[in-house]
């Protein structure tokens, strides 16, 4: 039986980072709840043994039931029937198997009917289930937004939600309208209070994947007369309490087992969730970078898909007498894949770690008081987590779709046809880089820290690990590929033009990941020999990028914006 | 309600990835090179199980298994599914059974269990593929069987199980008074996956024999918690008769093992009764195929 994680053994590498044992030993607070839970580890090796085995239940799940069940999922589709969605069968079927895998709620804490996983091995769970569908890991996903009650919510409402989730019922967040998309500080739902000091919601939310979930965090204007962002509230909508109504699912190029719901709002009671006014200034930003992460990892499963895609067409397929891996212009394509894949892997992993420490860190502040330097590291990785996730899923997710692009082309005229995944899977992967904010709202997420020296700093401390003898030219070559980038950066800043700035940020972050993933996996190719390959692989590619970028930043004037601007 | 289901498995070389060292020179499998898996419809049996459990709370699902000491794999496999507990009936003594031996140990062993409601197993398992075990605990243990089930679809505890079978022709729905053995289907639902939590819970369970392996630490998370043990249980502690189990209990002689290709083109159908029967039996007995 095909298992997505046993058969992918990067992940493993990535469950073993040494910064691992800090993040287990924090999230379990010195491995203390054994005591209390029969089912909590007892130290830092049954801590990852466990992880290993319930990702090894995530592969074996998803290389049969969920892998299975995609294709179909895909031709029938959700509907709705009675302003209700009805899954497709296999979503159905994907979702019972999940609950009895017992695979929802995973990272939320015991004392809530969760298995307390940090954020990295669920992560992972993320990455294999994209693997097999990846619009089924918006189903499975959407667990996530628990963590948003469980960050914001008071402590009545997250015993009363966070258990269902646990318990398998679903999630959404409802953000989207159809005149606030990328501009969330336009939306519109309104948020009335009664009298008895209850809250009713009307309106209308466009684009909701599973808008038909039993639970929903839903954004709303709940101070009248505002028209920007502080006006906004998080509310929770519970189903059974009805009052939301699906209007209509949209028909979509991809992701189709994944309904994407218009819904109504007809006086539907909702809960306040956290404070009046910090929707979408505090908790919808960190619905958001969740969610960022969780896309980032759908981006890379499906990498990791459409290279074994690609892979194993290009070894069975023969042409001119030989298979056509043979060939230097396919077998380029795929190392090219490959090394993407790794890559994106690497940095969504670094990024996970960066979350799981710093969120680990606020979870204890709860509890006590953090001494100053918890509280310094804390600060440290939220920086760094607000830095790359960005990064990870801006350029994770045009990874993916230029990997499902080569897969396709790898395929020749039958990757064209209906009859293979590639063309499923090249149609999923399109949403990535738009979706939880497209990649150029990654870019203005990003350009700050390009900007304020964050990056530059990651780069510094990456460039301070020493590596074997073997890998030392490219960790010389990628010291001076940070100067180049450095220039880069100093030359956009010196022009002090923002229009210009903004124009030239997508190449700058663009220069930033390619040296920081090279980093990254310059350090996995120290630890692990088996993604040397890849690190000079994606090292030759990244170095070309940054000095494609560099010449084209050395080359232009802010008053050649004129030829690029629209005519009046 | 709460019932007493007792699931029968069995681990098996998983004859489905047979690779060109599965058999020895005697022509006897080869069980080092084959991987050991729960055999399939034992797994859809446990399912049936972990269902009734699951409509009954309060129910509890034994695993029965008779085997190697390694075998607490499987019980291990059928705990993070939803069974509660597990025996590993396993002595030298009882090594080299066929159907018949095999059947009267596990009857043995079910006799000890003792008030058990209903007895759910696999149709077959791949390795021997004689589907006889079940029906002949059945007959040890004089209650009634269900073969060929798909789905248990009733129950009531001191009453009757209602049970869907899949036959060849059809769909039949049977009742049968409790307790019973019911054999069920590769047709029957898919056994559940394991369950996250619960291997977290019991990935300790340990069997007798398991026990002087373990690191000090787990040791005593063991000692500590009872319901990690696996049972282990030997022909004594079933009081079985040394005559009747393991080789001398096996009037089955394997005599030689041939490869055979289907060349067939027909099938001869047989009648479903006495007369038919007889007549087949009859007819191997005359061109030596049996006798």
């Amino acid at each position: 039986m095909p298992n997505f994680y046993t058969d992918n053994p990067e992940l493993r590498h990535y469950l073993q980072h040494p910064l691992m044992r800090k993040i287990v030993e924090l999230k379990e607070r010195n491995f203390t709840e054994a005591a209390k839970y029969d089912y909590a580890p007892i130290d830092f090796d049954d801590a990852i043994d466990s992880y290993d085995k319930a990702l090894e239940i995530v592969g074996e799940i998803c290389g049969t039931t969920i892998a299975d069940n995609a294709e179909e999922v895909d031709h029938q589709g959700p509907r709705v029937e009675n302003h209700r969605v009805i899954y497709a069968d296999g979503t159905q079927r994907n979702l019972d198997v999940c609950r009895k895998a017992g695979l929802m709620g995973m990272a939320m804490p015991r004392r809530l009917g969760g298995l307390n996983f940090p954020i990295t091995p669920y992560i992972m769970a993320a990455d294999i289930v994209s693997r097999a569908d990846a619009g089924f890991e918006n189903l499975w996903g959407l667990q996530d937004c628990a963590e948003t009650i469980y960050e914001f919510a008071d402590e009545d409402q997250k015993q009363r939600y966070i258990p269902r989730v646990c318990q398998g019922e679903t999630m959404s967040m409802d953000l989207t309208e159809p005149d606030a998309g990328s501009d969330l500080q336009s939306v519109m739902l309104k948020a009335t209070q009664k009298e008895d000091g209850s809250w009713v919601l009307n309106g209308v939310k466009r684009f909701i994947t599973n808008g038909d979930s039993d639970i929903h965090l839903v954004l709303a204007r709940s101070e009248e007369g505002t028209t920007d962002a502080r006006g906004l509230s998080m509310f929770i909508y519970d189903k059974r309490n009805g009052g939301v109504n699906v209007r209509r699912i949209e028909n979509k190029m991809g992701i189709k087992g994944s309904p994407t719901c218009e819904l109504t709002y007809k006086d539907a009671p909702a809960e306040l969730c956290g404070s009046r006014r910090m929707g979408l200034i505090k908790y919808v930003m960190a619905l958001m970078n969740g969610a960022r992460l969780g896309i980032a990892a759908q981006s890379v499963g499906i990498s990791e898909r459409a290279y074994r895609e690609g892979l194993a067409y290009a070894r069975d397929r023969r042409q001119f007498g030989r298979p056509i891996i043979e060939f230097p212009a396919v077998y380029e394509m795929l190392a090219i894949m490959k090394a993407k894949l790794d890559a994106s892997r690497s940095l969504l992993y670094e990024t996970s770690r960066y979350v799981d420490m710093y969120k680990i860190y606020e979870d204890i502040a709860k509890e006590r008081s953090l001494t100053p330097e918890e509280r310094k590291e804390m600060k440290h990785y939220s920086k760094l987590a607000d830095a790359c996730t960005p990064l990870v899923k801006g350029l994770g997710s045009e990874y993916a779709n230029q990997n499902c692009y080569d897969c396709i082309q790898i395929h020749g005229g039958s990757g064209f046809m209906k009859d293979y995944a590639c063309e499923r899977i090249y149609r999923d992967a399109r949403i990535t880089s738009i979706y939880e904010g497209t990649t150029q709202l990654q870019v203005v997420a990003a350009i700050r820290h390009v900007t304020t020296g964050t990056y530059s700093s990651l780069m510094a401390s990456y460039d301070e690990q020493p590596v074997r003898a073997e890998l030392q030219p490219i960790h010389d070559a990628l010291k001076e590929l940070t100067a180049t980038y450095e220039t880069a950066v100093k030359t956009v800043a010196d022009a002090a033009d923002q229009a210009y700035t903004d124009f030239m940020a997508r190449r700058l972050v663009e220069m930033a990941g390619d040296i920081i993933m090279s980093y990254l996996l310059l350090a996995d190719a120290n630890a692990n020999d088996s993604f040397t390959k890849s690190c000079e692989v994606y090292f030759n590619y990244a170095r070309a990028e940054v000095k494609k970028h560099a010449d084209f930043i050395a080359d232009f004037t802010p008053a050649q914006l004129e030829a690029y601007k629209p005519a009046e | 309600m709460s019932l007493n289901i007792v699931v029968l498995a069995k681990q098996v070389p998983d004859t489905r990835n047979v690779g060109k060292d599965a058999m020895k020179e005697d022509g006897t499998i080869n069980r080092a090179a084959l991987p050991a898996i729960f055999n399939p419809e034992d797994l859809n049996a446990l399912e049936q199980a972990i269902r009734l459990k699951d409509a009954h709370p309060g129910s509890t699902v034994t695993v029965l298994t008779m085997g190697l000491p390694r075998a607490s794999e499987i019980i291990r496999e059928a705990i993070y599914r939803g069974a509660d507990r597990g025996i590993v009936l396993t002595d030298r003594t009882l090594g080299g059974a066929d159907t018949l031996a095999t059947s009267y140990s596990l009857a043995q062993a079910i006799k000890k269990i003792g008030n058990y409601d209903i007895i759910l197993g696999g149709r077959q398992a791949i390795d021997g593929d004689t589907a006889q075990v079940g029906p002949q605990i059945a007959e040890k243990l004089h209650i009634p069987q269900v073969t060929y089930a798909e789905e248990i679809l009733d129950i009531k505890k001191n009453g009757h199980v209602t049970v869907k079978r899949r036959l060849e022709n059809g769909v039949e729905t049977v009742k049968a008074p409790l307790p019973c053995v019911v054999t069920v289907n590769g047709s029957a639902a898919e056994c559940r996956p394991r369950n996250a939590r619960r291997v977290m819970q019991y990935k300790f369970a340990t069997s007798t024999s398991e026990e002087p392996k373990l690191n000090p630490t787990i040791k005593a998370i063991v000692e500590r918690r009872p319901e990690l043990r696996i049972a282990e249980w030997s022909a004594a502690d079933v009081e079985a008769d040394p005559e009747q189990i393991g080789l001398p209990g096996s009037p089955t002689k394997v005599k030689n093992i041939v490869n055979v290709v289907f060349t067939a083109k027909e099938n001869l159908r047989i009648e479903n009764n006495d007369e038919a029967i007889e007549n087949l039996v009859k007819e191997l007995i005359a061109n030596h195929t049996i006798g």
